[in-house]
C-alpha cells in the first residue's frame, strides 16, 4: 500500500455491510489508514467485538440499507456523534442466482431493494452529510457481473449495473460539493458469496481468470482505500476493475 | 427578525424583505435545488435537527417550510 499510515487521520467513514468480506477487511483498511470507521450491520449486536479488535475508535451502526427509516437513523446517529461524514463505503449486498426463467418477482425485490435501493438510500444521506464537511468520498461495490454480465445473474447483474448508473450520475451531480463517487467492480472474490458454489462450477470459475487465483476481499478493499483517499482526489465517476483479468 | 425568514435570506442570498409565506420553491432563480440544499442545510444546524427526505421534497414554500418544521418541534 503506497497510502501513509496517517493518510486518513481524522477522517470519519461508514462501511455499510461490514460484518464479513470486502466490507470487513475494508473497515480495517480504512482503520489501519487512520480513519475513524462505522461498521454497518443489520443485526444488533454483532459487530461489537470486531470494532473493539479494529480500534481506532471504531464503533458499530446497526441498520438495514433496505429500510428507509432506518438507514436515516444511522445517519443521524453518525451526524450527532461525529458531525460530519467523510467516506462511504456501499458495500452491503445480496447475490442470488436464478435462471431468468425462475427469478421470482420476490428474489428481483429482494436483490434491488439492497443492492441498488440500498446504495441510493445511503448516498443520499450520506451525500447530505459529507456536503456539510466540505465533501467527501463515496465509494459503491458493484460487480464485474454488472459490467459484463453472467448466466444466472440476469437479477444481480441488473442490480450491479444499476450501481454503475447510480455512480455515473451521482459523480456529476455531487462534484461541485466535492463528493467524489467511484465504483469498483470485484470479479471473483473469495468471500462466502462464492463458497456455497458447487464444486465443478468453482473449478470452471477459477479458470477463468487470467491471474489464476480468486481475489481477496483485501484485494478490493486496498482499491477501496485507495479511491476513499485523497491519492484518489482528481477520480471520480470512475468504475474500476478488481479482477485479476477475469474473462467469463 | 423571524428566525426561519432569517434562515431563509441567508440561504437564498436574499434580502429578508423579499422572504414572504407565500415564495415558492423554484418560482425565482436564487431558489433552485442547489439552494434548496443549502437551505436544508441552514435549517438542520439552526434547529438541530435532521429533515427526512420526504420533508426537503415537500419544502414547497416558505409556509409550507414553516409548516414541516413544527412537525420536528422546531419552533419557527
Amino acid at each position: 500500500m503506497m497510502l501513509r499510515p496517517d493518510a486518513l487521520e481524522g477522517r470519519i467513514a461508514l462501511v455499510t455491510g461490514a460484518g464479513r468480506g470486502i466490507g470487513l477487511a475494508t473497515a480495517k483498511m480504512l482503520a489501519e489508514a487512520g480513519a475513524t470507521v462505522w461498521l454497518n450491520a443489520r443485526t444488533v449486536g454483532s459487530l461489537e467485538q470486531t470494532c473493539a479488535e479494529i480500534g481506532n475508535g471504531a464503533r458499530a451502526v446497526y441498520f438495514d440499507v433496505t429500510d428507509p427509516a432506518a438507514v436515516r437513523e444511522g445517519f443521524v446517529t453518525i451526524q450527532k456523534e461525529c458531525k460530519k461524514l467523510d467516506i462511504l463505503v456501499n458495500n452491503a449486498g445480496i447475490l442470488r442466482d436464478a435462471v431468468i426463467e425462475m427469478a421470482s418477482v420476490e428474489l428481483m425485490d429482494d436483490i434491488w431493494r439492497t443492492n441498488l435501493r440500498g446504495v441510493l438510500l445511503c448516498a443520499q444521506y450520506g451525500a447530505r452529510l459529507m456536503a456539510r464537511a466540505g465533501g467527501g468520498s463515496i465509494v459503491n461495490v458493484a460487480s464485474y457481473i454488472g459490467r459484463f454480465g453472467n448466466t444466472g445473474q440476469a437479477v444481480y447483474g441488473a442490480s450491479k449495473a444499476g450501481v454503475i448508473g447510480a455512480t455515473l450520475s451521482l459523480a456529476k451531480e455531487l462534484a461541485a460539493r466535492q463528493i467524489r463517487v467511484n465504483a469498483v467492480a470485484p470479479g471473483v472474490i473469495d468471500t462466502d458469496m462464492i463458497a456455497d458454489l458447487p464444486a465443478d462450477k468453482r473449478e470452471k470459475l477459477l479458470g477463468s481468470i487470467g491471474m489464476g487465483r480468486p481475489g481477496t476481499a483485501e484485494d478490493v478493499a486496498k482499491l477501496i482505500t485507495f479511491l476513499a483517499s485523497d491519492m484518489a482526489g482528481y477520480v471520480t465517476g470512475q468504475v474500476v476493475g478488481v479482477d485479476g483479468g477475469l474473462v467469463i | 427578525m423571524d428566525k426561519l425568514v432569517e434562515i431563509v435570506a441567508k440561504s437564498l442570498m436574499l434580502p429578508a424583505e423579499k422572504i414572504t409565506e407565500e415564495l415558492k420553491y423554484n418560482s425565482i432563480p436564487e431558489w433552485d435545488s442547489v439552494a434548496h440544499m443549502a437551505l436544508v442545510t441552514e435549517l438542520e444546524d439552526a434547529y438541530g435537527i435532521m429533515l427526512e427526505t420526504d420533508d426537503i421534497v415537500g419544502m414547497s414554500s416558505v409556509a409550507k417550510i414553516r409548516e414541516i418544521l413544527s412537525k420536528y418541534d422546531a419552533a419557527a
